[in-house]
């Protein structure tokens, strides 16, 4: 990830380009060397969550808790700021358990402090400060966030940044980016048990302001030669999986494009209600998942009906294609 | 010509009472339907606007019809309009089970405001948007009729294609807006805020021009549109919604009537406004769930749901719904739920006598998910 990062900042100074905000996707692609913190550090979530972290082996090298610092935890550094942090561990990422009150405050200082990844897990935090938050992130293309209200990021038998069971996942050729936290660990499941295997799976999560969204996503797996196919989760609410058919077929057509497998969930929500995610919502007439699906479609997507077949779906694509 | 005034003002007070939730169209903005998760009365919303300085026909609230008259006395109006005060639109065509029709009434004569209130309160008012035995009528409104001359449309929302606020307007309120977008789109008008610069003057002043609000009360109306930015902020709103926001012949900009929907993730610092919250006319499954912090949305089948994760939980009902079952509910435990509620929401859905199938059957759990969720368990 060092490498690709660097790039892309001598190519902004070297083009003179303006921050921009989608040249922090590369950020995405965490590897074993990937050096992480955890925001939060001390609380329950926090240390449970770090301590699975460890066990899977990702670099996890210390965390914040303002009035901490100096403390040790897991056997690891407290500090009391993301900046001290950084400082004393070179940090290239951070992981957010703050609660929602806190929560977006969290996400600034770590974007103050030039975090290269911020992962926020948390729920619940007001529309009103991701709104400010994502303010902050367009201006910049330093920092990448991911979330909130996610599982996280993987890197299968690499890196593990997140709340996702390092257990069921198993290093592979399929790029996973999803809108729900469980109902990805199905196509992960399903394609370790199929024998595919994962490249990356990013959990963008299910908030209606968040910080990285399918695009981001399709672009870093269209580009990376280990992602061979590709399984986009949407669900209700918005406009994220049309805009990523419309992506698809600027970038993903004819000879040289990658199979990709979809499923979105909410065909049966009832409109008008927030189904959990805060940003599940069919509002207004618009954002129902038959039109999701029909705009994949559209765009070559094979959309599964059923969420317990993503994983022999792509399997049968791969088939097709004589990739197996 | 007074008749045919009256006339057109009952038909804007029944209007104002019965004012649809506006869907729009365009694919830009979207908007939020009408059945909110936060239930504020009318004349909590209009207290909410007074409170910004919004606005709004002078009004007072009464509990009893000595209270109604008595109010209708103060308000020293030239006409009232009373209005019951429930939840479910349709109010203007409803029906009370003490046999007075229409849910809003218009009168020059405190008097008939308190016998009117009579029949109301505590009576029962059936709409087209209520149960079939209707909702019964605590409380009634006691406001000042004022005159439109001139209707307008005007939203703020949280909108995602814009990463934040926008204000819509047109000067054709008082209908419906999706017709509006359909066939005349070159009446709707956005102007994307800056949330940490706020709607500035300039914004304002375009958009009260666009409503249609000219010389002084061009003026007003920017006044009230940074207004109702202010309130949208300052209770973490997801969208307030105003239709109409008119014109009177004296020359003021008065909203009659807002509809605001409130983000649910912001109520641990908007205690004031959820503890309005009324939940009477809410499904009491729905409410018992609410209670434990468990998302529940009652659905029409036989099979029960229990699940960590809302998507997972949508695409339970959505596999359900495939091989030819009927999901009864939507569940989201979420990954962090602790016994207590585990135990509770098991108690809600067995208690729901629809369900003849055992709800054990069709509730996938991840083994990550349950695995996170039993540590959760011993907290």
């Amino acid at each position: 990830m060092s490498h690709s990062r660097l790039f892309a900042r001598l190519l902004l100074q070297q083009t003179g380009a303006r921050h921009c905000y989608t040249a922090s996707r590369q950020n995405l692609y965490i590897t074993k060397d990937t050096k992480v913190i955890c925001q939060g550090f001390t609380g329950k979530q926090g240390t449970f969550h770090s301590q699975q972290s460890l066990d899977y082996g990702s670099k996890l090298v210390g965390g914040v808790s303002p009035g901490k610092g100096g403390k040790t935890h897991l056997g690891k550094p407290v500090f009391n700021s993301v900046k001290e942090a950084k400082e004393g561990t070179g940090a290239d990422a951070t992981v957010i358990y703050v609660p929602p009150p806190f929560a977006g405050a969290a996400i600034i200082e770590a974007i103050d402090a030039g975090i290269p990844l911020v992962v926020c897990i948390t729920e619940g935090i007001p529309q009103q400060d991701m709104v400010r938050v994502k303010h902050r992130l367009l201006r910049q293309g330093t920092t990448r966030l991911i979330g909130p209200n996610c599982p996280g990021v993987i890197n299968p038998g690499e890196c593990k940044i997140g709340i996702m069971p390092g257990h069921i996942h198993k290093k592979g050729r399929i790029g996973i980016v999803s809108r729900s936290g469980t109902l990805t660990y199905e196509a992960v499941h399903q394609t370790t048990q199929v024998g595919l295997g994962q490249s990356l799976c990013i959990g963008i999560g299910g908030d209606p302001f968040n910080g990285t969204n399918f695009i981001d996503c399709l672009e870093v797996f269209l580009q990376d030669p280990k992602t061979e196919g590709i399984i986009l989760i949407g669900e209700i609410g918005g406009n994220a999986e049309e805009n990523a058919a419309e992506y698809l077929k600027q970038h993903n057509s004819g000879a040289n494009s990658k199979p990709v497998v979809s499923f979105i969930a909410g065909l049966t929500a009832p409109p008008g209600r927030r189904m959990g995610h805060a940003g599940a919502i069919i509002a207004g007439g618009k954002g129902g998942a038959k039109e999701k699906i029909e705009a994949l479609q559209s765009a070559g997507v094979v959309v599964s009906m059923s969420p317990a077949q993503l994983g022999s779906t792509i399997f049968k694509e791969f088939e097709k294609r004589k990739m197996l | 010509m007074a008749a045919s005034m009256a006339s057109q003002a009952a038909a804007r007070g029944l209007r104002t009472a019965t004012s649809k939730h506006i869907l729009l169209d365009k694919p830009k903005y979207t908007w939020l339907s009408p059945r909110r998760w936060l239930n504020l009365q009318e004349y909590q919303s209009k207290k909410l606007m007074q409170e910004s300085g919004v606005a709004v026909q002078r009004f007072y609230v009464a509990d009893t019809a000595s209270e109604a008259l008595e109010a209708a006395k103060r308000l020293n109006a030239k006409e009232i309009v009373l209005k019951a005060q429930i939840l479910a639109g349709g109010r203007g065509k409803g029906v009370f089970d003490s046999g007075l029709k229409g849910g809003v009434h218009l009168t020059k004569d405190p008097a008939v405001v308190g016998e009117l209130a009579n029949k109301m309160l505590g009576f029962n008012l059936t709409t087209k948007q209520t149960p079939k035995d209707g909702v019964k009528v605590k409380t009634v409104m006691v406001a000042e009729a004022l005159d439109i001359t001139r209707e307008t449309y005007f939203a703020i929302l949280m909108d995602r294609a814009c990463n934040g606020p926008v204000m819509v307007g047109s000067p054709q309120g008082g209908m419906d807006i999706e017709e509006v977008a359909a066939s005349s789109p070159e009446l709707i008008f956005k102007e994307v805020i800056d949330i940490f610069k706020g709607v500035q003057d300039d914004q304002a002043l375009r958009m009260a021009a666009n409503l249609g609000f000219k010389g002084p009360l061009q003026r007003q109306a920017a006044d009230q549109i940074k207004r109702l930015y202010d309130l949208f902020l300052k209770v973490d709103a997801t969208q307030v919604e105003v239709n109409p926001l008119g014109e009177t012949p004296q020359g003021q900009v008065v909203c009659f009537d807002a509809k605001i929907s409130f983000d649910d993730n912001a109520e641990f610092r908007q205690k004031d406004v959820f503890a309005m919250d009324d939940m009477t006319e809410s499904d009491p499954t729905e409410m018992e769930a609410a209670k434990w912090d468990l998302k529940y949305i009652g659905l029409d089948g036989n099979i029960a749901c229990f699940v960590n994760g809302a998507g997972l939980a949508m695409a339970t009902c959505d596999i359900i719904d495939l091989h030819g079952g009927k999901p009864a509910n939507f569940l989201d435990l979420g990954g962090g739920v602790k016994e207590r509620q585990v135990y509770e929401a098991f108690k809600l859905l067995t208690a729901d006598p629809k369900f003849t199938i055992s709800p054990s059957v069709p509730v996938p759990r991840h083994e990550g998910s349950t695995t996170i969720t039993d540590s959760h368990v011993q907290c």
